[in-house]
This record gives C-alpha cells, sequence and structure tokens, in this order.
C-alpha cells in the first residue's frame, strides 16, 4: 500500500489512503475490511477510500434542500411502478452533477498518488450494517480496468448511483428505511492482472465445516465467477492435515482480462490448453488458505474472501529475486464474515456420557445402525 | 428405460464350462428363492477370486463365529449374524438385522453389561486374549499327521495305549479344524466392539467435520507401535547385521535365498551368526502371509523366501549408503497429536470437546486389539493352519488318494475327512484306498474349473438396492456405502473408484502384480497395482510412488503403510488390476479415490 501523499491528507474526510480507512462508516465495509487487512499485513492493491463524506457533500450540491429524497422517501413501498420512475431520476442526477470541487481534488490526488494514470478498479463499499441491503446494489457496483481522472470521477458517480437503483430503493421503502442517513463510500485501487482468481471459504459453504478451506477459482480475473460465466474449479483443503480433500476441475470456458487504459474487461473464449488445467497448483492453493487461515484468525470468525494470485509479487522486490513464491502472489480484494453458517445454530454433535463405552453401546443400540 | 438394479440371485447364469461349480460347495452355501427377496453384496474384500473347495472353510468357520458373537454372546441389539452364499465360485454377504423396537430393546438390556464389561477391562482381557491365542497357536504347532507304519511302535503295545494311528488321522484332523474355529470365535471376540468403537468416533468426526476425510479420522486413531510392521523391520535390522558381519555382498539384487543361505554357512563364524539371526526373526515375523489369510495359496515368507529375499539387496544396499529409512515413531505420534488436538479446538463446546476425548479415548484402548489381532490369527495361526492342511494332502498323496499334496485344497473339509476314512479302513484291511480312483478326476475337473471361473466377473451386488444405507460398519468393513452403491449401478468407463486412502496425486507407470511373488519385477519410481496388499508387500513401498489395490479400506494394510510413506494410494477399487495393464501411464488421485489410464 502506498504511503499517503501529503496532498490526501489535508483532504482525509474526502479520501483515505486505504491503510488509514478504519471505520466502516467513513470507508464502508469493504475499504475498513481492505483498510485492517492491509494493517494485518496481508497484501491488498494499493488504492484510497472515497469516503461516505464525500457522497453526503456531493449528494448535499445535488440535492441541497432534500426535496429529491423526500421525494424518495413518500413513494410507497409497493407502488412498483413510482419506485422505478424516482429511482431513475436519482440515478440520472447523480450520475450527470458534477461533484463538488473540494471532493473531485481529494479523489484526483488519491488516484494521482497511485502512478501515471494506472488502471483502477472502482467498488462500491456500502455503509450499511444490514449487508443483505448491500447485496441489493449487485454486480453493478464495481467497475474494472477505468483509467484517467475524469473516468474515475464518473465511475466513483455511477457507484452512487447505484444506491438509487431500483431494488435498492425498494428495499430501503420497505424497510421504512431514511434517506438521508444513506451514505456509500468508494474504493478505487490499482487494478491486478492476476493469473487466477476467484473466492474462497474458511469454512465449508456446503457443510459449514470449519475445518476446511473451501476455494472456488478461475483463470484470469474473479469477474467471470461472480458474473457466472464460468464454472470455477473448486478445491477443499484440510486447515489441519493440509491435504487437499477435494478437487473438482472444470472446463472453463471464458477468461476476463482487462484491457489497459481504462478500455474495461475484455471477455475470451479460454485457450484449449487451459480449460480443463486446474487454474491453481497444490502449492498455490496450499498458500490460499495459509492466508485465508491467518485472516480467519485474525478476526476471529469464519470468513468469505475474494483472491487473487499474481504472476509475480504485487510490490516488486528490489533487487531480482528468485521465482516469486506463491505466497508472495497471492492479493486479496475482500473478505466479510461469512454469515450463511454463522446465522445457523447447529446441535451439538454429542455430549458426554457417564462411561465412554456408553457412546459405543448407544450406537448398537439404535435401530439400523447396521444392515 | 431399463429398470435399475441388480440381477437377482436367481438370475445369475452358470459360467459356460463351469456348469458343474455347485459340486464344489456345500447345500447350505446355496442362494435359495427367498434369497431374492435380500441385499447381497460381493464381499471381493475377503474373497476376490473363486474359493477352491477347501478355502470355503474361511467363510463356513468365520461366519459362524461372527455371527455367534454378535448374535448370541454379546446380543448385539440391531444385529444378528452374517449369512454368506456361493454363486459361480463367489462369496456374497448380507447382514440380518433386528428391525422389531421391543426385540431390540430386550437385547439391548443384555448387551449394555455384556459390552460394558469388555470395555471397562479391555486391557487385562486383551493380555489373556494373547495367552489364549499363543496357546491355540502352540496347539496347532504340535498336532502331528500319523505316518501309518507297517506295524504300531511297540510301546502302543507295552504302554497299553491300545490305539493305532490310523484312529489319529480323523481325530488329528478333526482337531486342526476345532482350532481353527476357536481361534476365529477368539477372533472375533473383541473385534466387533473394537469397531463398534471407531464407528462411534468416526461417526462423530463426520458429524462435526463434514468434510473430514476416512484418512484422517484413522491417522488420529491409528497405533504407532503396530507388530504389523515388526517382519519388516525384522528384515531391515537383518539387511543391518549383513552388512555390519561382512556378509552384505551375497545380497545382490535377483539373489535366491537357498543360495544365499548356502552361501552363508560357508562363511564360517559371521555367515552362522547371519543365519542364528534369521531363523530367530523367522519365528514367529516370517509366518506373516502375503495374503489376508483367507485362501491356502496366499502363502507366507517362511513357506516362500522370495519376498524377503527380494527386499533384503535393496535393504542392504540402503544401509551402505546410510540412506535406510526408519520408521520415524516420534514424529508419527507427533503428528497424531497434532492432527486430534487441532480438530479438537475447533469444537465448539466444552461438552463436544469432552465427547470426543472420550470417543478417541475409547478408540486408542481398543485399537492395539484391532491393528495386531490379524498377525496373531490371520498370519501366525492361518499359516500355521494352511501349512498342517497341507500335511494331511502329503499323506493322502502318499497313500495314492491324491496325485499331489496340494490336491488337498480342491476338497471340501468334510470330502478330506471321507478320503482319512478311506484310508483308515483300507490301512487297517491291509488294501490301497478307494479314492485313488474316486477324487482324482474330481480334483481335475474342479482346477478346470476354478480356472473357467475366475474370469467371471460377478456382479458387485444383488437383489433389490435397499432405500437407506449409510451403516457406517458396513462402511468401515466393506466400504458398501450409499455412494458405492451408486457407482456400481453407475459404473465409470474411464475412472476406477475406490477408496481415498492416502492424499497426494501422482501419475506415472503401472506395475500391475498378481501376487506379491513377483515384487521383484517393480522398478523404482513405479504405481504398485495389485489385488490387496497384507504386511508382507511392506518392502516394496519404498521403491513406488504410488499404490492401487482392488481390495481394502482406509485403515487396509495398503492404506495405512501408504500413508506412513505419504504416497497417494487408493483401495477397494474392485478390478484395478483387470482394467491396467502393465506399463499404462496412470493417475492416481489419492483425495477423491479414483484411477485414471492416461
Amino acid at each position: 500500500v502506498n504511503d499517503s501523499p501529503a496532498g490526501l491528507c489535508q483532504q482525509e474526510s474526502f479520501a483515505l489512503p486505504l491503510a488509514a480507512a478504519r471505520e466502516a462508516a467513513t470507508a464502508g465495509g469493504k475499504g475498513a475490511s481492505l483498510g485492517e487487512l492491509a494493517r494485518a499485513g496481508v497484501t491488498v492493491p494499493p488504492g484510497f477510500v472515497v469516503t461516505a463524506g464525500a457522497f453526503t457533500a456531493g449528494l448535499a450540491a445535488i440535492d441541497p434542500d432534500g426535496a429529491l429524497r423526500a421525494a424518495v422517501e413518500s413513494v410507497p413501498a409497493a407502488d412498483i411502478g413510482s419506485i422505478a420512475r424516482v429511482a431513475a431520476a436519482c440515478r440520472e442526477r447523480v450520475t450527470a452533477a458534477p461533484l463538488p470541487p473540494a471532493v473531485a481534488s481529494a479523489i484526483e490526488s488519491g488516484y494521482a498518488a497511485l502512478g501515471d494514470g494506472p488502471d483502477v478498479a472502482v467498488r462500491s463499499s456500502a455503509t450499511m450494517e444490514d449487508s443483505s441491503a448491500a447485496s441489493f446494489a449487485g454486480l453493478q457496483d464495481t467497475y474494472l480496468g477505468v483509467a484517467g481522472a475524469g473516468p474515475v470521477l464518473d465511475h466513483v458517480r455511477r457507484c452512487w448511483a447505484s444506491l438509487y437503483n431500483d431494488e435498492s430503493v425498494a428495499y430501503r421503502r420497505r424497510l421504512g428505511m431514511a434517506e438521508r442517513d444513506l451514505a456509500m463510500a468508494v474504493v478505487v485501487q490499482r487494478m491486478v492482472r492476476p493469473r487466477a482468481a476467484g473466492v474462497m471459504f474458511t469454512r465449508s459453504p456446503v457443510t459449514g465445516d470449519r475445518s476446511v478451506v473451501a476455494i472456488e477459482g478461475t483463470w484470469g480475473l474473479g469477474s467471470a465467477l461472480v458474473a457466472g460465466d464460468v464454472t470455477p474449479d473448486s478445491f477443499v483443503i484440510s486447515k489441519i492435515t493440509g491435504e487437499i480433500t477435494s478437487r473438482r476441475v472444470s472446463a472453463k470456458g471464458r477468461i476476463h482480462s482487462f484491457i489497459p487504459n481504462g478500455r474495461g474487461v475484455s471477455v475470451t473464449d479460454t485457450p484449449a490448453e487451459l480449460r480443463e488445467r486446474p487454474c491453481l497448483t497444490d502449492d498455490e492453493i496450499r498458500a490460499l488458505a495459509a492466508v485465508a487461515r491467518a485472516v480467519e484468525a485474525h478476526y476471529g470468525a469464519p470468513q468469505d474472501i475474494e483472491w487473487a494470485l499474481l504472476d509475480e509479487p504485487d510490490a516488486p522486490p528490489a533487487e531480482p529475486a528468485p521465482e516469486p513464491s506463491p505466497a508472495e502472489r497471492v492479493v486479496l480484494l475482500q473478505s466479510r464474515p461469512e454469515t450463511v453458517w454463522a446465522a445457523k445454530t447447529a446441535p451439538p454433535v454429542a455430549a458426554p456420557k457417564p462411561r465412554p463405552a456408553d457412546h459405543v453401546l448407544a450406537l448398537f443400540g439404535k435401530p439400523a445402525s447396521w444392515i | 428405460m431399463e429398470q435399475e438394479g441388480f440381477p437377482l440371485p436367481s438370475q445369475i447364469a452358470d459360467v459356460p464350462g463351469a456348469e458343474n461349480w455347485r459340486s464344489m460347495y456345500q447345500y447350505f452355501t446355496r442362494f435359495a428363492p427367498d434369497d431374492d427377496k435380500r441385499f447381497w453384496f460381493y464381499n471381493s474384500m475377503h474373497f476376490p477370486e473363486p474359493m477352491p473347495a477347501f478355502d470355503t472353510v474361511t467363510a463356513e468357520i468365520p461366519y459362524s463365529a461372527i455371527g455367534a458373537n454378535t448374535a448370541r454372546l454379546f446380543v448385539f441389539p440391531t444385529t444378528l449374524g452374517i449369512e454368506h452364499r456361493i454363486v459361480n465360485g463367489r462369496v456374497y454377504i448380507t447382514a440380518n438385522p433386528v428391525l422389531d423396537p421391543a426385540e431390540i430393546g430386550r437385547r439391548a438390556e443384555v448387551f449394555g453389561p455384556r459390552a460394558g464389561y469388555y470395555f471397562e477391562n479391555w486391557d487385562s482381557l486383551y493380555e489373556g486374549w494373547k495367552e489364549r491365542m499363543r496357546g491355540l497357536i502352540a496347539e496347532i504347532e504340535a498336532i502331528t499327521v500319523p505316518e501309518l507304519p507297517e506295524w504300531e511302535d511297540d510301546s502302543v503295545v507295552f504302554e497299553a495305549r491300545g490305539v493305532a494311528q490310523n484312529h489319529y488321522l480323523r481325530e488329528n484332523f478333526a482337531r486342526c479344524l476345532a482350532l481353527y474355529s476357536k481361534m476365529w470365535h477368539h477372533h472375533t471376540e473383541m473385534l466387533m466392539l473394537g469397531y463398534g468403537a471407531y464407528v462411534v468416533f468416526f461417526q462423530f468426526c463426520m458429524q462435526a467435520f463434514p468434510e473430514i476425510s476416512d484418512q484422517t479420522v484413522a491417522r488420529m486413531v491409528a497405533g504407532i507401535d503396530v507388530i504389523m510392521y515388526r517382519p519388516d523391520d525384522e528384515l531391515r535390522a537383518l539387511a543391518r547385521l549383513a552388512v555390519d558381519l561382512g556378509v552384505d555382498d551375497l545380497f545382490t539384487e535377483g539373489c535366491v535365498a537357498a543360495d544365499v543361505l548356502d552361501a552363508l554357512a560357508a562363511r564360517g563364524a559371521a555367515g552362522q551368526q547371519w543365519l542364528d539371526a534369521f531363523a530367530k526373526a523367522r519365528d514367529p515375523w516370517f509366518h506373516v502371509s502375503t495374503g489376508d489369510g483367507f485362501y491356502h495359496h496366499h502363502l507366507s515368507w517362511n513357506d516362500d523366501l522370495t519376498v524377503p529375499f527380494t527386499a533384503l539387496p535393496g535393504y542392504v544396499a540402503a544401509v551402505r549408503a546410510g540412506t535406510m529409512r526408519v520408521r520415524p515413531t516420534d514424529q508419527l505420534r507427533e503428528e497424531r497429536e497434532r492432527i486430534a488436538s487441532g480438530y479438537r479446538e475447533l469444537l465448539t463446546t466444552d461438552d463436544e470437546k469432552a465427547a470426543f476425548d472420550q470417543m478417541l479415548g475409547l478408540c486408542r484402548l481398543v485399537f492395539p486389539f484391532v491393528e495386531d489381532h490379524k498377525f496373531y490369527c490371520e498370519h501366525w495361526f492361518t499359516t500355521r493352519f494352511f501349512q498342517k492342511i497341507k500335511e494331511f494332502g502329503a499323506l493322502l498323496a502318499r497313500q495314492g488318494v491324491l496325485a499331489e499334496a496340494g490336491d488337498v485344497f480342491h476338497l471340501h473339509h468334510t470330502e478330506v475327512d471321507q478320503a482319512l476314512s478311506d484310508v483308515s479302513l483300507a490301512w487297517a484291511a491291509g488294501t490301497p484306498p478307494l479314492g485313488g480312483a474316486h477324487f482324482p478326476p474330481i480334483i481335475a475337473e474342479r482346477k478346470r474349473m476354478l480356472k473357467v471361473l475366475r474370469d467371471w466377473s460377478p456382479p458387485p451386488a444383488l437383489g433389490p438396492v435397499p432405500e437407506a444405507l449409510n451403516d457406517p460398519a458396513v462402511r468401515m468393513l466393506w466400504g458398501v456405502t450409499q455412494e458405492r452403491i451408486e457407482s456400481w449401478l453407475h459404473p465409470s468407463t474411464e475412472e476406477m473408484r475406490g477408496v481415498a486412502a492416502s492424499a497426494g496425486v501422482v501419475e506415472g507407470v503401472a506395475r500391475v502384480l498378481q501376487d506379491v511373488n513377483e515384487i521383484g519385477e517393480i522398478r523404482e519410481g513405479e504405481i504398485l497395482v495389485c489385488p490387496v496388499t497384507a504386511p508382507s508387500w511392506a518392502p516394496v513401498f519404498g521403491k513406488i510412488k504410488a499404490a492401487v489395490s482392488d481390495i481394502g479400506g482406509a485403515m487396509s494394510h495398503a492404506a495405512i503403510v501408504a500413508r506412513e510413506y505419504g504416497m497417494p494410494a487408493v483401495v477397494g477399487t474392485g478390478d484395478a488390476t483387470k482394467r491396467i495393464r502393465t506399463g499404462d501411464r496412470i493417475r492416481v488421485d489419492g483425495d477423491r479415490g479414483t484411477v485414471r489410464v492416461l
């Protein structure tokens, strides 16, 4: 992560270097989590957060008297037609209006600190506690392969606008949430060019087993997986023994990769020789699992993680180094608490009995325990 | 659409050319019409080949003993015994459940105190068990096969014994069978309870950690100082001794046991010292069988020294090069503790941790028996048993009833008894026995039929598919699970499925060995493909890079040794030795339990 440039500090209410992103209320869940990962020593792509304060300032400029927001609040939750109309109007305003100069310059200097017009990912980072609300933002809230200060500003506005997509507005109306409390942070990070990317869980998403790390991955950008464009390879590795207990290699038909210089993402057919080849070696699987375990230990709870595996370390060594180890090539794009299994309360598997042998007596006393 | 399912027992046609197979087996092993209503599976684990007539004793007696133990002795609440049937020479089995809740309850009341008594006194009972087993072994070793002299010895008269040698033909033969039966009763005496402890722990782990592999559960339980490793350890020690004594030059690749032993005898004191150590190691450790003790032709190292003398040159070379691998027992022990405490830590409640401790503790209490009984029963005793039966065969051959000693194994034990009656009568009457005209054509026909039956592919199961079969015991003993039944119904054409016995994926060249006596053929870095491995195969594990077997589960010998060597293994594939040829490039996936020819 790059050090914060001097220019950013003065305007830190609008833009924060990732390493300084702490509060979800300011940096959004994604931004705060990336900040925490960075501080914990996990490699994340360099970047900065456009804070919730920037959104608030931006919206104040667009809707100084609050009329727009009042209009949203007045729509009945069941009136889908009106929601669509009002939401479209909001999106148009948010996308079209210029940013307040202080916000724009904070973003511009944050971007400048990332290098000479690099390609970046612009990702919305919800500040709402309720993660299911955030999930309504869907896939539109991440933009890959954006380059140049102007396009970055545009895409920050687009992320903001995603708060006004029909489903999100309908959801807020159903819950009767106040529009004035609404805010969103946006994460801007240098693009990575991964050899493979995907998601991993520090427990089995299928069975909830906490003794394994389950990894899904595909060639190129993880967006192919998130968008459902490919069936990913999947691997299960034991945290305790390090054994890879399951591997399912799929025919991965497409590769997403970003086209440099702000031309977005290309989708191409996977070369024949790569289609059915596993996208990870055993060493890479183990390296990912090790990072996953470290992150889980850091948070003290099972995690749902987005990862990418680069061809080279993200921060190139000062001196020419031998072949980089898999561990040096792992970067994380997100980590959040696993929610599905955490919400379930499983009954205890067994309780102790007066004598150990009572367990066996119980087993053989059960009907159909033996054909 | 064809209806899904397995053929019914009554639908199995006789194998052409072996229509007369029933003549080899007893009437009580034949499928009856009512058997069509039940689910049977082929016990390929214990009986991978067509049964020679005598060898059916290895089904008849064990199933008598197991059933007695579960149904009548401990009174297991939910199970009676296992039934077996033979069709086209193959052994099919089914377990007989108790389904009536009232009956289960009635049995449970008896079972609780009885099983509890064994668990509570396990260690001292196991000590007594070993004593009794050594006693049985001493008894079978002491049995003599009568010589049938022209005239009885003076002592029979002057000591007024009054009983002639022909009497002892049948008495001593019956004694062999009686001892074999007792051995099997003791074999099952503690085994079912021992497996029960394992199944309980296994089920717990599967529920708490649904993704845990069978092999990982096994690793938490497995003993470190297991006598199964002893024969191989003895061999390594003999290799070291050969180097120390300076007689190691005799152990060259391809050396022949008899020649080496002769040469050692000519090497003075050093040679003699090695021979003494060798003789000491042979009894009992070389009684280890090359199979699992269910066929007479699974010879022991003592019966055929090829296996140890194939391994010795490699071990000698390793000693010289200073690369002799010693089982890292401390490291294995540490690893076992690390894994167990790793899983324990992941349990969320103290109650679960306490239950885990109880179950694992019980497993480790019973496991020395579970792991070591095989050496006493299937190896040491059974080797002695088959040797003794072969001595009776030699007597019958001398009497002209059989063409050669080994032919005795083509007669059912009741037929051997008949032949001994014949010999007894003939010797008493002073005439040749009549069996010489009776048995040889029967035996020739049986040998021919067995060859024909060998090519039959037995269906993995017969009868209606059971609705539910998630039984952990059947899974552990025979690897029969719902998924396995599914793969039997829909066999993959390219991929062989088995039990993922040891993790890892490798590709390499296959070496298919039908018999352990062929282990001399294996080359460094090949993948071993074999019907079944027993402790006597251990020496080859230093050479190979993966192992595949037709038969076996996660606790089978091949699985355990492969895990120790850290090489991938898939066991219980059913027919890998038929589908793979030596020289094929294959991929062994020890994580998923699959083998593929590339």
